[in-house]
């Protein structure tokens, strides 16, 4: 059961306390080669706990624009709690209570006075599950800019759909069956729409929440091959227990482990040349 | 090895016992099945053969004389004999007929009016038993020797036949029998019902909504959750004494009347309909919920447009679950008054009304013969709207349901 309304900032916001993170301890692990990187969020002194247990400990992170960043670790570090963070889904969670600063652009998400709608328009989101809304095709894309308003009439709905489905690689696949429910698609197809889904309303960032792991090695080199392409224009952070997927997708890799980010770096160096003990166990398969 | 491992079960007698234990099993699972089964074939037989007789009644060929006499008391309408045979209510309408329409005063007319329910009775029961077994049966409807030969009579002379008895679906009820029908009870009915859906629809569907979507997981909330799943099972009768003390001696709803017994049904239907629509939303996945919020909908956009449409099906076959269990309820009515005798239909919700469980709990009550096939007609036409109703709910979720 979901308790607080979540478009109301007074509301949300009672549950996230001022910062109170020291600035100039904030990036501390990030390593060199990326000083030339526009960041498009910047996490830091991320705490969170489910009631009384701590999920994620002074976390720090930087997500750089056009870039695919991989969270990995093994089950229950808290990738998919510090993922939720960056859209605010925590905030349906009651017990939920979040402590630090996220800024988007510089902006805090987490300020009394941001919109959560109007984030989460900015920050999309996929799902491990795909989640087709029990619509057409059509209907699926077309809900949320109609919703915020983004198009006018019917002639740019279309095209808007037409667009997204293309830049989901899923036009071909679906474009004279538009009105057919988006459930009756397969597995892989399902995800692609819903990855259309979040980029019709023209997000800046995507969020991925282990986006393949519920479908076959084909379906998974489409949606690899999709999130190649998609970088271009937006960002990607992307959770996987897949470290191959991680390799061959990201260009950035942090490792998680216990609620702590133990290592953050460029993909290759990460895997090839891990600084921690922790993570070089992690990615060879001793540990995790 | 191998195949001596897999074969040879017959021999050993673990296995065979396992066997028989199944068999054993499955055949007491049969057998209360079979039980169950033949209750309702047993129930269902009794009252169509007790009661499919009521939609036929015999009717007797008449000659009305507008005399004066008549034009006090409509029995003298018809020549003596005919007084015997013909049905007392058949020429109520007589003296108001003359009344306004004077010009019939001396005029005659013949007409098919219902027979007395003694007569009915005999001829549907008693008299082919008789002839079959010229001999007396102790159950069989009996008549008076003098009567009966009359009758015999008038049927050879073609003048007393057999008709479907449209008079069963359009009158209300009456003291004779063979002129009761269900019309009033049946629009009563449809009064107490809508009364019950407009009070218990929306308040049910809204809370359900509150609670399941919107409310925090509380202390406060529990306790309110607790108490409406033990609303459901209160006994109907308490709803009535709730309604009696509510609405009748607080609010001043008149007693008898649509309202007060919809009021009442409507209390009683609230924590059905509650817990249905919580069911259904509940069956609404959570990833759908997510997505919808991940896309930037508010909690109210993610109830209208992804939760609502999904589990309609499920809201409306609930309501309708919960308004047929309404109608077949007797007890909290009874408390409220609308047990009353209602030969007129009422006209509007704040006039007296019963409805069919009611009427046939009336009829059951009457001595005289003639209301037992009533009382089977009665129950087999609510079994009829019952039937419709839960059927309607089936076709409701079969069409809307959605597969994820």
């Amino acid at each position: 059961m979901y308790s607080e309304a979540t478009t109301e900032p007074p509301e949300t916001t009672e549950s996230v306390t001022p910062m109170t993170g020291q600035p100039e301890t904030s990036a501390p692990a990030q390593t060199a080669g990326t000083a030339d990187k526009n960041v498009k969020v910047k996490a830091e002194n991320v705490n969170l706990w489910y009631d009384k247990t701590q999920a994620l400990h002074d976390l720090d992170l930087n997500i750089y624009e056009n870039e695919v960043t991989a969270l990995i670790g093994p089950s229950g570090c808290g990738k998919s709690s510090f993922l939720r963070c960056l859209n605010r889904m925590n905030d349906l969670i009651p017990s939920v209570r979040i402590q630090g600063q996220i800024t988007l652009d510089g902006e805090d998400i987490y300020h009394p006075d941001v919109d959560v709608v109007q984030l989460r328009s900015n920050v999309g989101m996929v799902f491990q599950k795909p989640n087709p809304f029990p619509k057409s095709i059509y209907e699926n894309i077309a809900y949320a800019p109609r919703l915020h308003g983004i198009v006018n009439g019917r002639r740019d709905l279309d095209e808007l759909v037409e667009h997204s489905l293309k830049r989901a690689g899923l036009w071909r696949e679906v474009s004279d069956r538009l009105q057919t429910p988006g459930t009756a698609l397969s597995g892989g197809q399902q995800q692609r729409l819903c990855i259309a889904r979040a980029i019709a309303v023209n997000p800046e960032v995507i969020l991925m929440d282990e986006p393949a792991s519920s479908l076959d090695p084909l379906a998974t080199a489409t949606i690899e091959e999709l999130i190649d392409e998609l970088k271009d224009r937006y960002t990607i952070a992307i959770v996987t227990h897949n470290l191959q997927q991680a390799a061959r997708v990201a260009g950035y890799t942090a490792f998680f482990h216990m609620g702590e980010i133990v290592e953050f770096n460029d993909t290759d160096t990460l895997f090839t040349n891990p600084r921690e003990q922790k993570t070089e166990d992690y990615i060879t398969g001793r540990y995790g | 090895m191998s195949t001596r491992k897999l074969t040879g079960s017959a021999n050993n007698p673990q296995i065979r016992r396992r066997y028989r234990a199944e068999k054993r099993f499955k055949a007491y699972c049969i057998g209360a099945v079979s039980i169950a089964f033949a209750i309702i074939i047993a129930f269902f037989t009794d009252i169509i053969s007790q009661g499919y007789t009521a939609f036929w009644q015999y009717q007797v060929q008449v000659t009305i004389d507008y005399n004066d006499r008549a034009e006090r008391l409509g029995q003298f309408a018809l020549d003596r004999d005919m007084r015997e045979v013909a049905s007392r209510g058949a020429t109520r309408s007589i003296p108001r007929a003359i009344d306004r329409n004077p010009d019939l005063l001396g005029t005659t007319e013949e007409r098919w009016v219902p027979v007395k329910a003694e007569i009915d009775q005999y001829l549907k029961h008693g008299r082919d038993i008789l002839e079959a077994k010229h001999e007396e049966v102790a159950a069989a409807p009996e008549l008076p020797d003098k009567l009966r030969k009359k009758v015999d009579a008038l049927i050879d002379e073609g003048r007393i036949e057999s008709a479907f008895n449209t008079r069963f679906f359009t009158t209300g009820d009456s003291k004779l029998p063979e002129l009761a029908g269900i019309f009033s009870a049946a629009v009563g009915t449809l009064y107490v019902l809508g009364i019950t859906l407009l009070c218990a629809f929306p308040i049910g569907v809204m809370s359900a909504i509150y609670l399941e979507e919107f409310a925090p997981d509380n202390k406060l909330t529990q306790t309110i959750e607790v108490n409406i799943n033990n609303l459901a099972a209160v006994p109907s009768i308490i709803f009535g004494l709730l309604g009696l003390a509510l609405f009748i001696n607080f609010f001043g709803v008149p007693r008898s009347s649509a309202l007060a017994g919809g009021l009442t049904l409507g209390l009683m239907t609230l924590p059905i309909i509650i817990i249905s629509t919580r069911a259904a939303l509940r069956a609404v996945p959570d990833p759908i919920r997510q997505g919808a919020f991940a896309m930037g909908c508010s909690r109210w956009q993610v109830v209208r447009d992804h939760v609502l449409p999904s589990s309609l099906p499920g809201i409306l076959t609930g309501t309708i679950i919960g308004l047929a269990q309404a109608m077949g309820e007797t007890a909290p009515l009874i408390i409220v008054g609308m047990i009353a005798y209602i030969p007129e239909a009422p006209s509007g919700v704040f006039e007296a009304a019963t409805v069919l469980p009611a009427q046939v709990f009336t009829w059951a009550s009457e001595p005289e013969q003639a209301y037992v096939e009533k009382t089977a007609a009665g129950i087999m036409v609510l079994l009829a709207v019952l039937l419709t109703l839960n059927a309607t709910a089936v076709f409701l979720r079969r069409k809307f349901e959605r597969r994820w």
